[in-house]
């Protein structure tokens, strides 16, 4: 190892207290009341489910967003960041996940973009390329500073934006998931600098959601669950099983209704059979996932963010080609087929994001009624125009049996509320014959209500014989909706249970890979 | 020979000085469309401030101020009043030529011929502002700067650096390049300002950014392509080729040139962040 520099080992890092901080999104509370402090050197890990208020909470930290309640204190002293830059002036620096850099600009100039070194009006090229590769060497992140950032992987234009940190000097080092998108020898090149820097008395505060990262990299851990601090510990003094709990136990907030109907499932409609997929990345994550789903049954897929729920289902419905192994509709091997033929086959599909991909918001709500469905014989003429007597009548039928308030015919889809938006997506979706409908988180973004109704829309559809599989990162509603479920760890099926079988504590364990099944 | 490379060199240097403001707008991340409209507003000014003056000199600065003043209104548009940037360059465009039409039309003395200047100075120029605005781009720490705000103003700002207040200036000076171009144009040969006298030359010369690549002697390059093709044509007039074939024919090669360069040019790449409107204008 390289000796520091007695400099950086004598520069103190203070303690940084965050006293009652909350933040409210209108009437949506992300965050109530946090109070938590990081000890000048520990590394700590924050953790919590989706929107549980992790990043939100680092935001408010580096000056992002302000909080409306709460205090930030940097030794003792009370802080007011209006901005990142009155943030890292007072010596915080934070990575966040979308990278901000500049593709054609070098490492060196990336780094020392704002804050430049000069001689005169001229920029000091080789001054900021020493420079950099001192601070590369000292911190354990090497990097070459001349090199161009376009062509740099991952990993290493995460090393320039941790350096660009360190370059102004910040002393509290805050990282937003940050081996979300790297390989596991990346991931421990990055823990071993974090080290590195907690012993020159940096301050690491990382974000994640992988508990084994939590117990292997982090001297104290803080779960948030729904905006609240629900546990604060040594690491050294806590077992995983309490940090899993923390993160989706105790029910708070809405009850979803849980229908205890028997179901009596028929045949196979959906089977995948050790299905891969890889990302548009190249990496893998699907890893030979089998599979099957009945007629008249729904299956829910658990699983943290980014467990390769998203490819799986979109590797279902065709948007995504499988790599290897078998997706088969009632027996058939579909897997080469197109979206449209996979449509009139019978497959729905429900998309996560209505307004990218399930709605065009500027058309109106009848022509988005039809959207997709637009050739099919009841809403066109053979010459290709649109049959607009039928069209309207179909819509009127439609948001009649679907309850979409606010629809009216010329009327934008973009003035609808979001649950009518996604009452009217699935009017258009169902109403037809299926074997099978695929959704991505069914009732993200909605109420109480709308989430309700959404819920019952899909069971309707399980009665009548439909196979439904869908994925969410709410556990509630995976365990009120699913008579099966399916839990993906790191692009893999590592659970298959029923629901009986199941509950919050062992699902969360499963998801994050405490207890294997 | 020596007539004709000297003839390409004084068509050219009005072309190239635009050519070096539309760099400057556009590496800032302000599409320069509205060079036509720049140099045109540079050539009247020129022309009128000499003519009252009697002095060339103050003819050029004037040119060169009212470039500059252009280029803030565009920076203005676009970035205060989030304009997309193709309409405000057009605006500026069609106005430009509506007003600088009228204004000629009631001033009937700027029909006789002004002070001139010497077409070596603007060649000159030309040569000067090619390297000032190399050296600035790829050596100081304002040209880095600027560059970030046309590549990736989210990372620039978050990185201290004030990207609007940058446009503004980056627009201003490229003003001040592109009126210089267009006062180039009434204050050397002609001395005297006519209806539209740019005639698509702001727009041959955003081609010649674009041909150059967005590097400022890339498109200097492309400029003395362009005015190589202009000084061929006035050439061949005078060899009598327009016997054989009709004037208006020959006077369409620099743009003929123009468009064949643009269909052959392959690769390089526009400033990232070229023409977005950004929500955030602190």
């Amino acid at each position: 190892m390289m000796p520091f520099p007695a400099i950086i080992v004598t520069m103190t890092t203070p303690e940084v207290v965050l006293r009652g901080i909350t933040v409210a999104f209108g009437s949506n509370i992300a965050l109530n009341a946090v109070t938590l402090s990081f000890p000048p050197g520990s590394r700590n890990a924050v953790v919590g489910e989706n929107g549980a208020g992790k990043s939100t909470l680092m935001r408010a930290l580096f000056g992002l967003i302000q909080p409306d309640a709460g205090d930030v204190l940097l030794g003792g002293k009370p802080q007011r960041f209006s901005s990142p830059a009155d943030a890292i002036a007072s010596g915080i620096g934070m990575v966040q996940q979308h990278f901000e850099l500049i593709p054609s600009f070098t490492v060196a100039e990336n780094i020392v973009l704002g804050a430049e070194m000069r001689r005169g009006i001229l920029l000091d090229k080789q001054g900021a390329e020493s420079t950099v590769r001192n601070l590369a060497e000292k911190s354990g992140l090497p990097i070459d500073p001349s090199v161009r950032v376009a062509e740099l992987s991952i990993a290493a234009q995460q090393r320039v934006e941790i350096l660009k940190a360190l370059y102004r000097n910040a002393r509290i080092l805050i990282l937003d998931e940050p081996t979300a998108s790297l390989a596991p020898s990346e991931a421990s090149e990055l823990w071993a600098a974090t080290r590195r820097l907690s012993v020159t008395g940096t301050t690491i505060i990382f974000v994640t959601h992988k508990l084994d990262e939590v117990m292997a990299e982090a001297d104290f851990v803080t779960v948030l669950r729904r905006g609240e601090k629900t546990f604060s510990s040594p690491v050294s003094q806590t077992a995983p099983e309490q940090i899993a709990s923390a993160m989706v136990g105790g029910k708070t907030g809405l009850n979803i209704p849980i229908d205890n109907k028997v179901i009596t499932p028929g045949g196979t409609r959906l089977h995948l059979e050790k299905l891969s997929v890889n990302n548009h990345r190249g990496s893998i994550s699907v890893v030979e996932a089998s599979l099957t789903v009945r007629a008249g049954e729904i299956v829910g897929l658990a699983g943290v963010d980014g467990s390769g729920q998203r490819e799986l289902i979109e590797a279902v419905v065709g948007l995504r080609r499988s790599d290897r192994g078998e997706v088969s509709l009632n027996g058939i091997d579909i897997s080469d087929w197109s979206i449209e033929a996979r449509r009139n086959a019978g497959i729905a599909y429900i998309p996560e994001d209505r307004h990218q991909r399930a709605l065009v918001l500027s058309f109106s709500c009848e022509e988005n009624m039809i959207l997709g469905r637009q050739r099919e014989t009841t809403f066109s003429r053979k010459s290709g125009i649109l049959n607009k007597t039928a069209i309207q009548a179909f819509f009127a039928d439609r948001i009649a049996a679907y309850d979409v308030r606010g629809a009216e015919i010329g009327v934008p889809v973009r003035s609808l509320s979001g649950g009518n938006q996604q009452k009217l997506v699935l009017a258009r979706e169902l109403s037809r014959d299926l074997s099978l409908v695929a959704v991505m988180q069914p009732t993200r973004g909605l109420d109480f209500a709308a989430a309700a109704f959404v819920h019952n829309a899909l069971r309707r559809e399980r009665d009548r014989g439909v196979a439904v599989l869908f994925q969410s990162l709410d556990l509630q509603e995976i365990l009120a909706l699913s008579d099966r479920i399916a839990v993906m760890l790191s692009g893999r099926i590592v659970a298959i249970l029923s629901r009986q079988e199941a509950n919050e504590t062992l699902l969360g364990q499963l998801m994050t890979g405490v207890v294997a099944s | 020979m020596y007539e004709l490379i000297s003839a390409a060199l004084r068509l050219a240097s009005p072309l190239a000085l635009t050519a070096l403001g539309g760099v400057v707008s556009e590496r800032s991340g302000i599409i320069a469309l509205h060079l036509e409209g720049v140099m045109l507003t540079g050539a009247f000014v020129a022309a009128a401030a000499a003519k009252a003056t009697g002095n060339a000199i103050i003819g050029l600065f004037f040119g060169a101020i009212a470039g500059g003043m252009i280029g803030l209104l565009h920076a203005f548009l676009t970035q205060r009043l989030k304009t997309p940037h193709m309409l405000s360059g057009v605006g500026i465009n069609l106005a430009a030529l509506g007003m600088t039409t009228f204004a000629l039309r009631q001033s009937s003395d700027l029909y006789e011929s002004a002070p001139q200047i010497a077409p070596v100075v603007i060649v000159l120029l030309a040569a000067l502002g090619a390297i000032l605005v190399s050296f600035a781009l790829s050596r100081t720490t304002v040209g880095l700067r600027l560059k970030s705000c046309g590549e990736n103003p989210v990372a620039a700002r978050s990185a201290g650096i004030p990207v609007v207040r940058l446009r503004y200036e980056a627009s201003f000076f490229s003003g001040i390049l592109a009126g210089t171009g267009g006062a180039a144009l009434s204050l050397v040969g002609l001395g005297a300002f006519t209806e539209n006298m740019t005639a698509g030359r702001g727009y041959i010369a955003l081609a010649a950014v674009i041909f150059g690549k967005w590097s400022p002697i890339g498109a200097v390059g492309a400029a003395c392509l362009f005015g190589l093709g202009d000084a061929l044509q006035v050439t061949m007039q005078t060899l009598g080729w327009a016997t054989i074939l009709p004037p208006d024919l020959l006077t369409l090669l620099p743009y003929a040139i123009t468009l064949i360069a643009l269909t052959l040019f392959r690769g390089g790449v526009a400033p990232h962040a070229l023409g977005i409107i950004d929500g955030d204008d602190s």
